[in-house]
């Protein structure tokens, strides 16, 4: 993308001011994405993306500039910038030595999506659209979206490194809309990896669509959501979000330095119950949020965060453990090269306990059964945090009964966590998420086995 | 005419016979700076410009945005969209809008003096708001001051005779607190936006910031219970920002709104009167023109409580048999324009808050919402957030309440208002802020 010699030249003019570090990241990203609603193909989008971001760090202060000019001009003009943003005094340049660094693909792509002709793409939206539609006649209105994009990287920074990665991803997502005597529902499913076209030899388009119609149809019939404190039964690979949002962006160590987390200062303390083992991992293949390096250069890993149950660490970027003076963990994350990385999830999720699902749901008496989770949002400073559920059934003496309406959940993390009583042995990862933070967002994976959490508040509007 | 009106009217001159081409081209120079402790945590300004060009041909639609504006990105782009169209379907209501007649309104959104402030003038303003914010009361902390400033400009360009070009300047400051108590943490957060750094209030940011966490100290979880909502000027327009898709005109024709046929029927309080104006030069959303460069202009939705129409973009008006509303939204080059409310604002009444609370029994002032994009339907009208915020109790405000929500349908929250406060506030959202009174909404807490 940009020339070993031109790189080292603009580092060093991003180091003049005296700075510590100074790294460049650049992205060419192209992108084609096909929308269909009111059963018509209504566009085809082809982008494309391509730019520089220059930062620069002296002591707690960064500099950061960006620029869609990856010549040296434009580079340097960038450095220059940044470096004036984050000037120390004196300083001298000096050239860095910038070596290569090997990285191994999170997976192989089979198809790349700019082989494949905009025909076949177009073509599983129709397909997809029929499904729906075939599923019942109260399904009124359906839209599909496919997207692709494939967006090559590279890190140079002034500690020597130079790393490039190609990150392919390929998204397919339904909504469909239900009309009843109550009014309409909507019903929605996705699936998304870090693959190329050859997803649609592993998923069925016809299955992802009439997945989103039954949950509208469904919803028809739906009761209004209980209003109050108890038990809820999460299904399989349907609320990894709980874990995203109850404790994941808590363990975010730039969030944690700031005092902005219940989890601060927690580390080898019982922060859940003792069933609970939860990873970040950001090298398990194909999965949404799977990369092989940050977007810091770092290369991605498997992190640990609680050990059956006891805090065992955090999440970490280049800033935050430069500062602790420990290594980073392949956390530093940034939607593009518009935007500063900071701490983020990959793949978040819980391992599997011992508990039989069904045996779980036959343990509750009254509570909430949730079957696909919505997304959610913390306070990490309170702890306390949403999500919502799209589709979501009542349990009425060990059974799984009326479908319920739309609504949010909230409760707080350290106790939801506490409050894991049953985790089940049905471990499976949910739909592609895009997670947002400081108005950046960033494709994220989570899962979880089903599980109960003895209290939560259901915020629906029965008695 | 200006430089970018210049590139997008080239290219879009480029139409072949029988082809539609538009050009939109936006240019935007931003500085942002958080303070932390008292240094800079970090200093970012850029320029970031791109096109996205939209061609129509035989009812067919194609698409494509390059974030690079060289000849040969801009010559790459028109390619893809021409391409692109092969692979859209026939829809007999596609095109391109012609001008209206419509003469946009003069708006001054302009400061030459925003261009002029210099670097460290920035950083001492988020400084500054830092420390008069901790200033404040000795339990408040701050994560972040911000200064954030962009100026903009976009042109639009048709081969169907569209020719706009708008600029505009805009900046923040913002402060996120906690309050700190023992073992009790709650959080806070206030802005001020202004066209330039005169029109910022740091004194008030400052004191809002702190009061919204410091008044949460020692808040628990309630009992659940029916009662009425007090919403903050902020959650009304967050409330207002997610209604607005139901009155969105291709909503409406594609079966997503639940007020489609319900044109002159009775749909809120008779006190709820709601309007799209982007022409009103006090909103931070105002624009002369929407994103096919036509002219915006007020649009009455309810009136007195009745549904009087919804807002349309030129596609969803031919197809409607109306016409444009000039409600054609995009939210950058990237993507094609869709159609939607650009600045909503309820008819104020006349009440202060604190007078608005005196009149409630049993209540709750609503300062934050949480999760209004994962527990809000508006397909279907469900309505759940988490909340915090104060009980009220004959009239006064209580305890500070938390990890609850609050619940009802969009359709019965508008039947349902019972009053609207006097105190409009201008927020860098698309609809404006004021106190609002919502009665027999269902609170969840323990």
């Amino acid at each position: 993308m940009i020339d070993h010699d031109v790189l080292q030249r603009v580092i060093a003019a991003a180091l003049r001011t005296g700075a510590e570090f100074a790294e460049v990241y650049a992205e060419d990203k192209r992108s084609s994405a096909a929308h269909l609603d009111d059963g018509k193909v209504e566009e085809v989008t082809s982008g494309r993306d391509r730019g520089a971001g220059l930062r620069v760090v002296s002591g707690e202060t960064t500099g950061y500039a960006h620029t869609a000019d990856l010549s040296e001009t434009g580079l340097l003009a960038a450095a220059e910038a940044a470096a004036a943003a984050a000037r120390k005094g004196g300083g001298g340049a000096n050239i860095v030595a910038l070596s290569r660094r090997d990285v191994r693909p999170v997976n192989t792509i089979e198809v790349f999506p700019e082989t494949v002709g905009k025909a076949r793409k177009v073509e599983l939206l129709k397909r997809a659209d029929a499904a729906a539609r075939a599923a019942g006649g109260a399904i009124v209105q359906v839209s599909a979206g496919y997207g692709d994009s494939r967006k090559r990287i590279l890190v140079a920074n002034s500690d020597g490194l130079l790393v490039e990665d190609d990150q392919v991803r390929t998204l397919f997502r339904v909504t469909a809309v239900a009309s009843g005597d109550a009014g309409m529902q909507t019903g929605y499913e996705s699936v998304g990896h870090t693959v190329g076209f050859e997803l649609f030899e592993r998923i069925d388009v016809e299955r992802v669509a009439a997945e989103a119609a039954r949950r509208a149809l469904v919803k028809l019939g739906a009761r209004p959501a209980p209003s109050g404190s108890m038990p809820v039964v999460i299904k399989a690979g349907s609320g990894g979000v709980l874990f995203h949002e109850a404790c994941g962006h808590g363990l975010e160590a730039d969030l944690v330095a700031k005092g902005a987390s219940v989890y601060r200062g927690r580390v080898g303390e019982l922060v859940a119950a003792p069933n609970v083992t939860l990873v970040d991992d950001g090298t398990m293949t194909a999965e949404w949020g799977a990369i092989a390096i940050d977007d810091e250069g770092h290369l991605s890993q498997r992190n640990v965060l609680i050990q059956d149950g006891v805090l065992t660490d955090y999440m970490w970027d280049f800033l935050r453990a430069r500062k602790e003076g420990r290594p980073q963990s392949g956390n530093g994350r940034r939607q593009s090269y518009q935007h500063l990385p900071m701490v983020r999830m990959t793949n978040t999720f819980v391992l599997d306990g011992t508990d039989e699902p069904d045996d779980i749901v036959r343990a509750t008496d009254k509570g909430v059964y949730v079957a696909q989770l919505g997304g959610g949002s913390v306070n990490t400073a309170t702890g306390d945090f949403v999500f919502g559920m799209t589709e979501a059934y009542l349990i009425e003496n060990g059974e799984i009964t009326d479908p319920i309406r739309e609504g949010n959940l909230i409760g707080n993390g350290p106790a939801v966590l506490r409050d894991i009583d049953l985790l089940g042995n049905d471990f499976a990862m949910g739909n592609p998420g895009t997670c947002g933070k400081d108005g950046q967002g960033v494709p994220v994976g989570d899962g979880q086995p089903t599980l109960r959490v003895k209290a939560m508040t259901i915020g629906g509007t029965a008695a | 005419m200006s430089e970018l009106l210049e590139l997008a009217s080239r290219l879009a001159d480029r139409a072949a016979p029988g082809e539609q081409v538009e050009v939109f081209v936006g240019r935007e120079h931003e500085t942002s700076v958080r303070v932390y402790e008292g240094d800079v945590e970090h200093f970012t300004s850029a320029q970031t410009e791109g096109a996205g060009i939209r061609v129509v041909r035989d009812g067919r639609t194609g698409f494509a945005y390059t974030g690079v504006l060289d000849e040969r990105s801009l010559d790459e782009c028109l390619a893809e969209a021409r391409d692109n169209v092969a692979f859209g379907e026939v829809d007999e209501w596609s095109g391109l809008p012609e001008p209206d007649g419509v003469a946009p309104v003069e708006l001054d959104l302009w400061r030459d003096s925003l261009l002029a402030v210099p670097t460290d003038r920035k950083i001492e303003l988020a400084l500054e708001l830092e420390r008069l914010t901790l200033a404040q009361d000795p339990r408040v902390v701050v994560q972040g001051s911000d200064y954030s400033d962009v100026w903009a400009e976009v042109a639009v360009a048709s081969s169907t005779g569209v020719r706009s070009a708008t600029r505009e300047t805009a900046c923040y400051v913002y402060v996120e607190t906690m309050a700190v108590d023992g073992d009790d943490t709650q959080t806070g957060w206030a802005f001020s936006v202004g066209r330039d750094p005169s029109g910022l209030d740091a004194e008030r940011t400052a004191r809002e910031g702190a009061a919204k966490a410091t008044r949460m100290l020692g808040a628990t979880k309630p009992a659940s219970r029916r009662l009425t909502v007090v919403l903050d000027p902020f959650v009304t327009a967050q409330l207002l920002g997610v209604l607005s898709s139901t009155l969105n005109g291709e909503a409406v024709l594609k079966g997503r709104s639940f007020f489609a046929d319900r044109v002159g029927e009775e749909v809120a309080a008779p006190l709820v009167t709601l309007v799209d104006d982007a022409t009103n030069p006090l909103a931070f959303t105002a624009a002369a023109v929407d994103g096919e460069g036509l002219a915006t202009r007020p649009n009455a939705l309810i009136a007195d409580g009745v549904l009087r129409g919804f807002v349309h973009s030129s596609y969803s008006g031919r197809r409607s048999g109306a016409a444009s509303t000039g409600n054609a939204v995009r939210g950058s080059y990237k993507s094609s324009p869709g159609c939607g409310c650009l600045a909503l604002q309820l008819a104020p009444g006349t009440k202060s808050q604190a007078e608005l609370v005196a009149a409630v029994d049993d209540g709750l002032l609503v300062q934050t919402v949480q999760g209004l994009h994962s527990g809000v339907n508006p397909v279907s009208g469900d309505f759940s957030t988490g909340a915090e915020g104060l009980l009220i109790s004959n009239g006064t405000l209580g305890a500070p309440v938390r990890e609850l929500t609050i619940a009802s349908t969009l359709q019965r929250m508008l039947l349902d208002v019972v009053d609207i406060g006097g105190d409009v506030e201008w927020l860098p959202m698309e609809a404006a802020g004021v106190s609002l009174v919502i009665r027999d909404i269902t609170m969840s807490g323990a």
